[in-house]
């Protein structure tokens, strides 16, 4: 097998590698030469206030960042808000898939009612929920507290990352519900009448069947959605401004506070690879469950 | 196939245009000031039709960003930006700012408020006129107080006001005791709460450049600030700015306020204000020292060196701080409504002084705020509720983001003191200013 010429197999591999490259080559430079920019720039003192003092800073970024207590929280933050988001929108994502694969009447138009939340933008979804749903004077949730008799809360500023994690939930359970329910559907209804003839009870057919069946998809659902809530942004921007205090601070606020309200490139550069570092520690893990799960299913 | 032909068409009109008419793009901020201004235009468009003026509108916060990115890169985007007095000598220094050195005598620059005119240059050179400045003072509501049995002095302590804000304050009518800035950030809690770490005697810095944000005049001011807002402010005022807390005043929720003179106007409008009649005015609270006790900003138009057409931004500028412009203001939509705080012909106008029963201590506040003075000690930046340092936007918004924290019982005055001392500390090492 060492020898690629006695090897059939691998002569006809070589001209898909030679056919593959440039792909490889234009993925490189997209990810390398920003990655690199980075990497330099968090070495260097750069900070767009104060043009005359550039130069070569060494760790000292990495120093500053590692020692400020804002950084571990905003990196604790983040990793909370990645992992009630996705307990929440899966759960509630899953019962809802469940609840619309019934047929019931009008189905098609509570399907799209259920989505939509999903093509809000998120700038937008941060305003609705800000001044329509939380706001403690004139918010839709104080109106109905008061309406109640009880004293409106102040979300926000009590409760800002379980708000957070309300309106990123809001946005992207309708996501989940989107692809388990394709996969819903894809399950064949010859295996559930086969066990329910052996006597299944609708606990043991959604153990035993339904589960199992949807195992791929949920996968794919929890990479695509830690994808995405890692880099949440827009929503904290537009409601809590990292704050109060940095209580809903995460990494990608943390960055933009650091290159548009300190103009310091240096540190967010340095911050820019701390995320990075962290978004591949994730990637690992969740690459291993993926390919893990998927190698299984193709064995079973 | 039209295309081209439109294409074609649209490019010889431009550049028929170009050679007749320049165009120049402001940079400004969404404040009603800066809005009349852009209502103004028309005027100026007439007297120089070879000028053609394009707007570029945003809040405070994105500007300052759009503005700060496009001048250090260079970027040479706007023909006028707007700036403060924060900026202007720091830019100045970087090279970034045109010198307004070209001022006819038409101009009057002695009729510009001196403390004002000192802000905007470096160097004693000129590097931004203003287009309106203010200080900080005290609001409140005559009606409630005469109902109260008490009486607002003529320059309050910040004791006072506790007592004061205990008096009025009845939530179950909707009204607070008193509004103050809650909103994180250098320009909005930041210019409050430093007046009153001056006025309570704290300070920023030592002369050897160390941070003070643990003395004890820092821990007093914390806790009056929280007391007061906590026990009788609007409930959520960490998302209440200049804004949010003017629009609770003039609908008669506030019983006091101590926020820019710039509201005065605005107040004592009964097109805008439900409680136009009852509004009084007193100077801002003081509490150990007067020095320091109100800010001054104000809001001034530049010219960046990468502007385009830097000859037709110099000549908008002129006209738009002009005494000729507050003048038909005026004129077209009353004296409560010209940019104050500028010009001394402004207050010794007539048509002013009888619609503003405010404006000799708005005058008086802005003369002798003194920016190389702020507190009973000394220090080694200049600055009253800002320090011109560059690394003071960084300093003020993390600090505004703790003293929010604060607020919000997220944490102690204690530990966020700490913070705010440690994070200080932190940035002075990175760029070390004493040098």
């Amino acid at each position: 097998m060492s020898d690629p010429s006695s090897n059939p197999s691998s002569r006809q591999r070589a001209p898909t590698k030679r056919l593959m490259a440039p792909s490889v080559l234009f993925l490189l430079v997209w990810m390398i030469v920003p990655l690199a920019m980075t990497l330099y720039y968090s070495l260097q003192d750069y900070n767009l206030m104060m043009p005359d003092m550039r130069g070569f800073a060494g760790f000292l970024s990495y120093e500053l960042l590692f020692t400020d207590p804002v950084f571990w929280d905003a990196l604790l933050n983040t990793l909370l808000l990645v992992a009630t988001c996705l307990l929440v929108t899966v759960v509630a994502g899953l019962a809802l898939a469940l609840l619309f694969n019934r047929t019931f009447v009008g189905r098609g138009i509570a399907r799209t009612l259920a989505i939509s939340p999903f093509f809000v933008m998120p700038v937008v979804t941060g305003l609705i929920w800000k001044y329509m749903l939380l706001d403690p004077v004139y918010g839709l949730f104080s109106w109905v507290m008061r309406s109640m008799g009880f004293e409106p809360i102040q979300w926000l500023s009590s409760y800002p990352l379980l708000s957070v994690v309300m309106m990123i939930s809001w946005e992207w359970t309708p996501f989940a519900l989107l692809i388990l329910l394709t996969g819903l559907q894809s399950l064949p209804e010859d295996q559930l009448e086969a066990v329910r003839l052996d006597g299944a009870n609708r606990w043991q057919e959604f153990r035993h069947i339904v589960l199992p069946h949807l195992g791929q998809v949920l996968y794919v659902v929890i990479m695509l959605e830690s994808i995405f809530f890692l880099t949440s942004f827009a929503e904290i921007y537009a409601t809590t401004s990292g704050g109060p205090g940095t209580a809903t601070t995460n990494l990608p606020y943390y960055i933009y506070l650091g290159a548009f309200f300190q103009y310091d490139i240096g540190l967010s550069s340095a911050a820019a690879i701390g995320a990075v570092v962290l978004a591949n520690i994730c990637a690992i893990f969740l690459i291993r469950f993926v390919a893990g799960n998927l190698n299984a299913g193709s064995q079973r | 196939m039209k295309t081209p032909w439109i294409m074609l068409l649209a490019g010889l009109g431009c550049a028929g245009l170009a050679q007749a008419q320049t165009t120049i793009t402001v940079a400004t901020v969404n404040n009603p000031d800066m809005v009349t201004m852009q209502k103004m235009t028309k005027a100026f468009t007439e007297a120089h039709p070879d000028i053609k003026v394009n707007y570029v509108t945003l809040a405070e916060n994105e500007l300052r960003q759009k503005i700060t990115t496009d001048i250090s890169s260079g970027g040479g985007q706007y023909d006028v930006i707007t700036v403060s007095n924060y900026e202007t000598p720091i830019w100045a220094k970087n090279g970034w700012l045109k010198a307004m050195d070209h001022l006819p005598d038409s101009y009057r620059v002695d009729d510009l408020i001196p403390s004002v005119r000192q802000g905007l240059s470096y160097e004693d050179k000129p590097y931004a006129l203003p287009f309106y400045a203010e200080s900080s003072m005290t609001y409140y509501r005559k009606d409630l107080f005469e109902k109260a049995g008490i009486e607002m002095p003529d320059q309050p302590t910040w004791s006072q006001i506790k007592d004061f804000a205990q008096k009025v304050h009845d939530p179950k009518n909707g009204v607070y005791g008193i509004c103050l800035r809650g909103l994180p950030g250098w320009g909005e809690n930041m210019a409050l709460f430093s007046t009153m770490v001056n006025s309570f005697g704290g300070r920023w810095f030592n002369e050897q450049w160390e941070p003070q944000l643990t003395s004890e005049a820092w821990h007093e001011a914390a806790n009056a600030y929280k007391t007061l807002l906590t026990q009788y402010g609007p409930p959520g005022s960490t998302s209440n700015g200049f804004t949010e807390s003017e629009t609770l005043f003039a609908n008669g929720q506030c019983g006091m306020w101590v926020d820019s003179t710039v509201a005065a106007g605005y107040l004592s409008n009964p097109d805008n204000s439900k409680v136009h009649e009852h509004v009084g005015f007193a100077r801002a609270p003081h509490e150990k020292t007067e020095a320091g006790s109100s800010w001054l900003y104000a809001w001034a138009l530049a010219v960046p060196e990468s502007a385009d057409h830097p000859e037709a931004a110099q000549t908008f500028v002129d006209w738009a701080t002009s005494a000729d412009y507050i003048q038909s203001v005026a004129d077209q939509y009353g004296w409560l409504s010209v940019p104050p705080g500028t010009r001394q012909s402004t207050y010794e106008s007539q048509g002013y002084q009888k619609v503003a029963p405010f404006a000799d201590l708005v005058e008086k506040a802005i003369q002798s705020a003194d920016p190389e003075h702020p507190t009973a000690e000394p220090v080694p930046y200049t600055g009253i509720q800002f320090i011109s340092i560059p690394q003071f936007q960084a300093i003020g918004t993390r600090v505004g983001q703790i003293m929010a924290g604060i607020l919000s019982g997220q944490t102690s005055v204690d530990e966020g003191l700490d913070q705010a001392q440690a994070f200080t500390e932190r940035l002075m090492r990175r760029a070390d200013v004493a040098k």
